[in-house]
């Protein structure tokens, strides 16, 4: 059964640490605050799933912990460096070197074949032996015959297991998962979920993911619940 | 170096999806059409300086009324330079106790240096190339000497001391034709053989003259080096003094290609800018992800930089190639008419200049907003509604107003015009604007009271607001440079019809003595001639401008000097002849006979520097008169009819002595009548210029084939614009259209929407187009063009239902596959 707290277990070491963050927008009613004042500790190789109704502010608390975005107030510490100070360009360097991303709707660069996407990440962070690594990925999701096929021409599960590929191939730190098997059928859906947890246990990294799958969300060793930007 | 290997992946991936088609296209449009029209122009501008070569005998002729120094010639040898000497003088010839006076042209081995002395058997025969000069002991008179003198091939003509056999009948030679230069007869003769005549002694009234002829760098230096030594009775003559009707035309005929290629690269440029919108708004996810992947900003905005360059690049090259084979076409179409060669293109200038076009095209209009999708924040990855922050006006429009202001300025390099331009093109775009506006105002109120079709069509005009006024501009830009151009073309072909009919004077008479005019003009009339107006000539000098002697006076302009130094045509006239407009002072009326008034041309006006109001003292005849400027004319000189830079008023020179001239047409026929002719009126000067004529009319012909072939590169321009404009709203299109059939409505209905929607920007940018096009026209034909403007109501008809017709069908034809496409295929992609 997991845990709902959002102390990470006390006997690892904090890989990424949320501190009081919140983020509000400008909206046509005013200023809307979407995340409100969310502390969070995550510890080195855990799981957790964030669970909550839609409009919770789930993905906005992800965003914020890959350093996609800026909060209003509060800061976000990834393996002690702190992602509210660094400018555009330098969280680029940090995800480029330590995060991982899969997302709802796959986002492969219809341009690249599948093998192209997996190695976009390493070619990014200048690894000298990208199309290897990439090769060596793709086959560990059952894919190395399909890397010269374009994602047109990939189905919905083959994508999601290129963008998994794409996601473990730099060994990251940290992976953030924005749910992952919402847009595929359930049999599938279970498959990529099985997939996703496999490669975490051998690759020993963090897992953050955003699901309203139960299934996905229980797999995980910690699910924190959130509704209207705050954590319950 | 990663930068470049993925944009390089990523390009031929895009290159192979038919992302980058629309603005590889219309780049190399732009290229093509800019580099073609470049080596086209400059390939002319080299055949027509060739051509009036000719009609100097060389490159470059010195003339003076001393003996050329010998050190000039040698000088010229040395630098590489043909060269041949002729003299000049009046004599007359005899054969047997008739006698004619005539012109000597005594001449050295290899004149003429350009162009070519034709020769024949008899009189007024059909000439044929003469093998170099007349041999010592020889002359060859021309049939008008001969006819006057009753003399033919073989018989035996004294000029001054020594005698000579008449070997063959001069037709024509190069130096003789065109101008009014030679008033009396002609007769080539070998210049070892002047000293025998003992023609000339001190006092003799002779004019030297040296040719030289080469390559065109070698005589630009030796003209320059000529200039610096020439001594003050010296004069140099080059293709600046040419034949006014051809220079005119083909001047004209490179402004409209130079227009018509300004046209569409303008066009293109539109293409580019829409097409470069398009691939923004495909690529913001892409980029999204790339920094979500760890691309930083300057990494994503090299890959955007490199693929425009490699763009860039492949456009060159295509588009120069293009732009090369189009010219070579136009020149294989133009072979034989300018001259007996066209040269090759001196340099690949015009295909460097292509690139750059290329280059400032994207500069201008597409790197600002790939730049722009550098800033799109990672956070897009996760919410599809975040774009790139909006960007500094001046950054989005300041780099593209300043490449369009660069290409204005390189076609019309003339500061006013250019103001004039680029401030109508502005004002225009601004109306577009305007316009466009206020339909997408009016288009959201239209909604309520129409049919699910023509809601949905015009529903999408009121709520893509920007984006239904940028294809109003884009459309609306594009009709009217067709529609301009059309105008324009329609114009210059006109005039050029217009000022050649199939009944021009193809004949020049001269020097008509005023007590036969009468005789003379029956003599013609009874042969079924058509004669033009007799005009008085009569020969004078301007020897003083505001009571200063001109003598004493510094222009300018060195043809201002020429002008001052020489004689002049004068004649009188009641009425402005056919191809004069008076555009300062007027012209005067029947009170004003007698008054000392005169009107001038504009180039007496530019290259004098004088002013209505100034006064004028000429000596003719030895008696001075001194009149004020009443009015300056813009003379036609292409008009083929007798035209003069000075024009009296009635009045003032009816007490001088002088001679008419006049023109006609008269329809081939035997050779005798014009001997006959020139029997009874020996002391006219008859000039044919049939040959001239038959010259201009092919040269027109062939200008009016260049001429449509470059409006073609602009009409695919349009095209691309219109396929770019289309093209950019074909994603969204296909949601819609998946949404609204999922919903029930058929293909049919959404068609019609389509057909709505493009219909209402194409009426509305065709009627806005129209009324540009045609103010535009007015300026362009009276400015630059120098034609008279008539407004043209097809234009008005063609703008608002050719841009509606156009457009919709463009519109219909490019999205009929989106909605053909199986709905759910559709939404399943774009989940």
């Amino acid at each position: 059964m997991p845990k709902t707290s959002a102390q990470a277990p006390a006997a690892r070491s904090s890989v990424l640490k949320a501190e009081h963050l919140t983020k509000q927008v400008e909206s046509p009613e005013g200023l809307l605050t979407i995340v409100h004042d969310v502390s969070l500790e995550i510890a080195s190789g855990e799981s957790i799933a964030v669970v909550g109704p839609s409009g919770a502010g789930k993905s906005t608390l992800l965003a914020l912990l890959a350093g996609l975005d800026l909060p209003s107030a509060g800061r976000v510490l990834l393996e002690g460096r702190d992602l509210t100070r660094l400018d555009e360009d330098g969280r680029a360097l940090v995800r480029a070197q330590r995060v991982g991303f899969v997302f709802q709707s796959f986002h492969l660069i219809p341009s690249l074949t599948a093998l192209e996407n997996v190695m976009l990440p390493l070619e990014l962070a200048g690894h000298a032996r990208a199309h290897e690594a990439a090769l060596e990925t793709l086959r560990q999701v059952g894919l190395k015959e399909r890397g010269r096929h374009y994602p047109r021409q990939l189905s919905g599960g083959e994508q999601q297991r290129v963008a998994l590929a794409r996601a473990f191939v730099t060994r990251p730190a940290v992976l953030f998962a924005d749910e992952p098997t919402g847009n595929l059928d359930a049999t599938t859906g279970a498959k990529i979920g099985q997939l996703l947890f496999e490669m975490n246990a051998c690759s020993h990294t963090t897992l953050v993911l955003v699901t309203h799958d139960r299934d996905l969300a229980a797999r995980c060793e910690r699910i924190v619940h959130m509704d209207a930007g705050q954590l319950r | 170096m990663r930068a470049a290997l993925l944009s390089m992946r990523m390009l031929s991936r895009e290159w192979r999806s038919g992302e980058l088609g629309v603005l590889l296209l219309a780049l190399t449009i732009a290229v093509a059409s800019l580099t073609g029209v470049a080596f086209l122009a400059s390939r002319i501008s080299a055949a027509v300086a060739m051509q009036a070569t000719h009609v100097l005998a060389a490159d470059i002729r010195l003339e003076s009324p001393q003996p050329i120094d010998a050190a000039d010639l040698v000088a010229a040898r040395r630098a590489g330079l043909r060269t041949a000497r002729a003299a000049s003088l009046l004599s007359v010839v005899f054969e047997g106790d008739r006698g004619q006076l005539a012109d000597i042209d005594a001449v050295t081995a290899g004149y003429p240096l350009r162009g070519e002395v034709t020769v024949a058997d008899r009189p007024f025969a059909k000439g044929r190339p003469a093998p170099g000069i007349p041999p010592p002991g020889e002359v060859w008179p021309d049939s008008r000497l001969l006819a006057t003198i009753g003399a033919h091939v073989g018989s035996r003509l004294s000029i001054g001391a020594a005698e000579f056999r008449v070997g063959r009948v001069l037709i024509s030679r190069p130096d003789a034709g065109g101008t009014f230069r030679g008033l009396v007869p002609n007769l080539l003769m070998n210049a070892v053989d002047l000293p025998r005549t003992a023609l000339i002694q001190p006092g003799s009234r002779v004019t030297y003259a040296a040719l030289f002829a080469g390559a065109p760098g070698r005589v630009a230096a030796f003209k320059h080096w000529l200039a610096a030594h020439a001594r003050p009775a010296e004069r140099l003559r080059d293709i600046s003094s040419t034949t006014p009707q051809i220079k005119s035309a083909v001047d004209r005929a490179g402004r409209f290609l130079s227009l018509a290629s300004l046209a569409a690269v303008l066009l293109c440029a539109t293409a580019v800018a829409m097409s470069a919108r398009r691939y923004v708004e495909r690529h913001l996810d892409t980029v999204a992800l790339l920094k979500t992947l760890g691309a930083t900003r300057r990494f994503t905005a090299w890959l955007a930089t490199l693929q425009l360059l490699a763009v860039a690049l492949l456009a060159t090259v295509v588009g120069s190639a293009l732009g090369y084979l189009t010219q070579a076409w136009l020149v294989y179409a133009l072979r034989g008419v300018l001259a007996s060669r066209v040269p090759p293109p001196a340099s690949l200038a015009p295909a460097g200049m292509g690139c750059l076009a290329a280059v400032a095209l994207l500069t201008g209009f597409a790197l600002p907003p790939l730049l722009q999708l550098s800033r799109v924040p990672a956070i897009r990855v996760l919410r599809r509604d975040i774009g790139p922050p909006r960007p500094l006006m001046l950054l989005a429009f300041g780099p593209a107003a300043a490449v369009v202001a660069l290409l204005i300025y390189w076609v019309v390099p003339d500061w006013r015009l250019f103001l004039g331009f680029a401030a109508g093109l502005a004002a225009f775009i601004a109306l577009l604007t305007l316009t466009g506006a206020l339909l997408v105002m009016a288009a959201g109120r239209l909604r309520a009271h129409t049919g699910v079709a023509w809601r949905y069509g015009i529903a999408r005009l009121s709520r893509r607001k920007a984006d239904s006024i940028v294809q109003i501009i884009a459309f609306g830009t594009g009709i009217m440079a067709l529609l301009l151009l059309g105008i324009l073309r329609n114009d210059l072909n006109g005039d050029w019809r217009r000022s050649l009919p199939a009944d021009l004077p193809n004949y020049f008479f001269v020097n008509i003595p005023p007590q036969k005019r009468d005789a003379f003009v029956a003599y013609l009339h009874a042969r079924g001639a058509k004669t033009s107006r007799m005009m008085l000539l009569m020969r004078g000098r301007l020897t003083g401008i505001d009571g200063r002697p001109v003598a004493q006076m510094r222009f300018a302009d060195h043809r201002g000097e020429q002008f001052a130094n020489r004689e002049q045509n004068l004649t009188w006239s009641a009425t402005i002849g056919a191809g004069n407009r008076v555009v300062a002072g007027r012209w005067w009326s029947p009170a004003d006979y007698g008054q000392p008034l005169v009107s001038i041309s504009t180039e007496f006006e530019k290259w004098l520097g004088l002013r209505i109001g100034d006064r004028l003292t000429f000596d003719i005849a030895g008696e001075t008169l001194t009149v004020r400027v009443a009015s300056i004319r813009k003379v036609k000189w292409d008009s083929f009819r007798p035209n003069f830079f000075i024009v009296f008023a009635p009045g003032p020179l009816d007490k001088v002595a002088g001679t008419y001239l006049t023109s006609a047409y008269l329809a081939p026929g035997p050779a005798e009548s014009l001997a006959e002719l020139a029997r009874r009126f020996p002391s006219v000067s008859i000039f044919d210029i049939d040959d001239l004529l038959a010259d201009v009319r092919s040269m027109l012909d062939k200008a009016v084939l260049a001429v449509q072939s470059v409006f073609v590169f602009t009409l695919i321009a349009g095209l691309t614009v219109l396929l770019a404009a289309v093209q950019s709203s074909r994603d969204e299109r296909r949601y819609e259209s998946a949404i609204l059939r999922t919903l029930g409505a058929s293909r049919r209905t959404v068609l019609k929407g389509v057909l709505a929607e493009f219909a209402a920007i194409g009426v509305l940018a065709g009627l806005i187009a129209a009324a540009g096009a045609s103010v535009a026209a007015y300026f362009l034909t009276t400015r630059v063009l120098d034609l008279p403007y008539a407004f043209s109501p097809w234009a008005c008809v063609t703008g608002l239902v050719g841009g509606g017709l156009v457009v919709a069908a463009s519109g219909w034809l490019a999205t009929r596959a989106v909605v053909r496409q199986p709905p759910l295929a559709t939404l399943r992609a774009d989940i």
